[in-house]
């Protein structure tokens, strides 16, 4: 039980994790309905999201920010010729790898010369990478969005998910496959308006950044930056038009939700422990009674109480003990069942199944005890005359 | 030891027990003096405080008054563990139905009171097969209880009485389940242990058994009736 809750929240830990624990995410995000109408009455551009002037002062004002990724993201088609992906183009900086852990597997980054010049190239996502060039590898190929061309320089790893990518035309719906392009680039190719004609209607937006990771130097400080952060967004937008993501936060949440789910797993556990406990007991003392006069007979050989407890603690201990071993072994098979049938992770700590099989021997002990000490106290003339 | 000195001694004992409001006096006021080397037989009717005193000597019960001396210890006086200790090095117990430990095979069952005392595997095997040899069942060492004869399984309970070299024997009634041949095989068997030098007091209603000792113990209502060394 406790392996597969261990293997669950690590999932959600693992997704946590490719966040950054030392990061802070800034997202820009489209004002609420009511909020447009009042603000937005006669103007067509839709003006909403993290500023420019949002990273130089979040870099200015709070100590202890070490770097600073803003990204715009676009959401185009990206085309090969005739293949055609649906996907998110990033507009970044050249460390952002680095910065979300995200690593590129093929090929390379682009850099900060690529950055300055505002060069079209490009860092494909693994699964739109695999869509997109089925049959060869796509470095230094092109991609075309719209009109304008993009030189593939680099693959980046398959972000890390459970178990999503077995056939690839339903993992496709579950994520957008992002894209990175230089954000010079970007601001190059889109300008700050984008033209967004979703499902008939027609919208103009401004945004500057939708996607801002700040990094900080100390994972203690984390919260403590986030907060400013969060302050500062505060005092410059009139409009809740930002979300502030701190992986940290949420990682913290998830080892709360974690604890209690294990406590719950655990208490389980720990009922039906007391359940096989009080089971033990149960036939330790009907074989106590049933053996009666075989008591009586060792007693009258010289037997001391100690003698009779001991060897009644044994059998309760033996019994337990084989019970304990067989739970061990149906505890370590079930989670790779788990596994293999439900598609969810289990993770068998080393610990669990030595303290498993500790905790029965220890149950043996503690419900043997009553009724050996009973079979000890039989007064031996009684236990002897016993039919 | 001195010679002169009964090995067991009984001081104007009484036992009672309470059952509900009513105290049953199973013995009251006994004094018995048996020596080293007797061969002697309690008889009386039942309900006359035979079982009682055999407990007694036993060292399974506790007087209610009076004193108990075995081998010049007083009984009366010790704590549970200690009682233990008697029971397992200085007393031997065979009893009617022979009490053997079903799970076990002869040489294991002659084993236990060695096993209480903590003599080492080997030793305790080594008496054990002796024990075995003296009682004539040399062949049927690994057999268990159910796949002997009854006075077969008697003979294992006398060895094992006999295994921790005991000052006492004590049996109840120890031919009270057998045929009459097994029966005269086992009293044979305390004739001659006897003759070697072992005390041996035993219980039994059974007047012809009750010859073959040297003295006949009379109870009646739990008191002496009569004391008869022949």
């Amino acid at each position: 039980m406790l392996a597969i809750g261990e293997g669950a929240s690590y999932e959600a830990q693992e997704q946590i994790k490719s966040l950054g624990a030392q990061n802070i995410i800034i997202r820009s995000v489209k004002p609420s309905e009511d909020q447009k109408v009042t603000t937005q009455q006669n103007n067509s551009t839709l003006d909403y999201g993290i500023k420019y002037e949002d990273i130089s002062r979040i870099q200015a004002t709070i100590p202890g920010v070490v770097t600073i990724v803003p990204a715009r993201v676009m959401r185009e088609y990206v085309w090969n010729i005739t293949v055609r992906v649906d996907a998110e183009v990033v507009g970044t900086v050249s460390w952002y790898p680095t910065m979300r852990n995200h690593r590129v597997a093929e090929g390379r980054f682009f850099s900060e010369i690529d950055q300055l010049a505002g060069e079209n190239v490009c860092a494909l996502g693994s699964e739109m990478a695999r869509r997109l060039f089925p049959m060869e590898t796509p470095l230094g190929k092109a991609v075309r969005i719209g009109s304008q061309y993009y030189r593939v320089v680099g693959v980046m790893e398959p972000v890390s998910r459970a178990k999503g990518d077995d056939t690839g035309q339903s993992s496709a719906q579950q994520s957008v496959d992002r894209m990175f392009i230089p954000l010079s680039t970007a601001k190059q190719r889109y300008g700050e308006i984008l033209f967004k004609n979703r499902s008939g209607s027609f919208e103009r937006e401004r945004v500057a950044l939708h996607e801002v990771t700040v990094k900080v130097d100390d994972p203690s400080k984390v919260i403590g930056v986030s907060l400013a952060v969060k302050d500062l967004m505060e005092r410059n937008h009139k409009k809740k038009d930002y979300d502030v993501v701190v992986p940290l936060e949420l990682l913290r949440q998830k080892e709360k939700t974690k604890r209690i789910f294990n406590i719950v797993l655990g208490s389980i556990a720990a009922i039906s422990l007391l359940v096989g406990g009080i089971g033990i007991m149960n036939i330790m003392l009907a074989n106590v009674t049933e053996r009666t006069r075989e008591i009586g007979i060792r007693r009258a050989l010289g037997a001391k109480q100690r003698d009779i407890t001991l060897q009644f603690l044994i059998e309760a201990v033996l019994l337990s003990g084989v019970g304990g071993a067989l739970g061990v072994l149906l505890g370590v098979a079930i989670p790779f069942a788990v596994s293999a049938l439900a598609d969810m992770k289990t993770i068998i700590t080393v610990w669990s199944p030595l303290a498993a099989f500790t905790i029965s021997a220890l149950v043996g002990v503690i419900f043997g005890l009553y009724p050996a000490l009973r079979a000890a106290k039989m007064d031996p003339v009684e236990a002897l005359r016993h039919e | 030891m001195n010679p002169l000195q009964p090995i067991v001694s009984l001081q104007s004992v009484r036992r009672s027990y309470s059952l509900g409001d009513v105290v049953v006096e199973a013995l009251r006021g006994l004094t018995l003096d048996i020596a080293a080397g007797e061969y002697i037989a309690i008889m009386g009717p039942s309900g006359c405080g035979k079982s009682t005193l055999l407990n007694l000597l036993g060292c399974l019960d506790r007087p209610t008054s009076g004193r108990y001396l075995l081998g010049g210890t007083d009984i009366s006086s010790l704590d549970d563990d200690s009682l233990s200790e008697i029971r397992g090095r200085r007393l031997g117990f065979i009893f009617q139905s022979y009490n053997l430990i079903q799970q076990l095979n002869v040489l294991e069952n002659i084993e236990v009171p060695l096993f209480y005392q903590g003599r080492s595997d080997k030793e305790a095997r080594e008496i054990a097969i002796g024990l075995a040899k003296r009682v004539g069942l040399e062949k049927r060492m690994d057999h268990k209880p159910f796949e002997l004869s009854g006075g077969q399984q008697q003979r294992v309970a006398i060895a094992r009485a006999l295994a921790s070299d005991p000052l006492v024997l004590l049996a109840d009634e120890a031919t009270g389940n057998l045929d009459s041949g097994s029966g005269r095989e086992i009293l044979g068997l305390f004739d001659e242990l006897n003759a070697a030098g072992k005390t041996l007091i035993m219980v039994t209603h059974d007047s012809s058994v009750g010859e073959r000792s040297h003295r006949i113990v009379r109870l009646r209502d739990g008191q002496l009736e009569s004391d008869n060394r022949r």
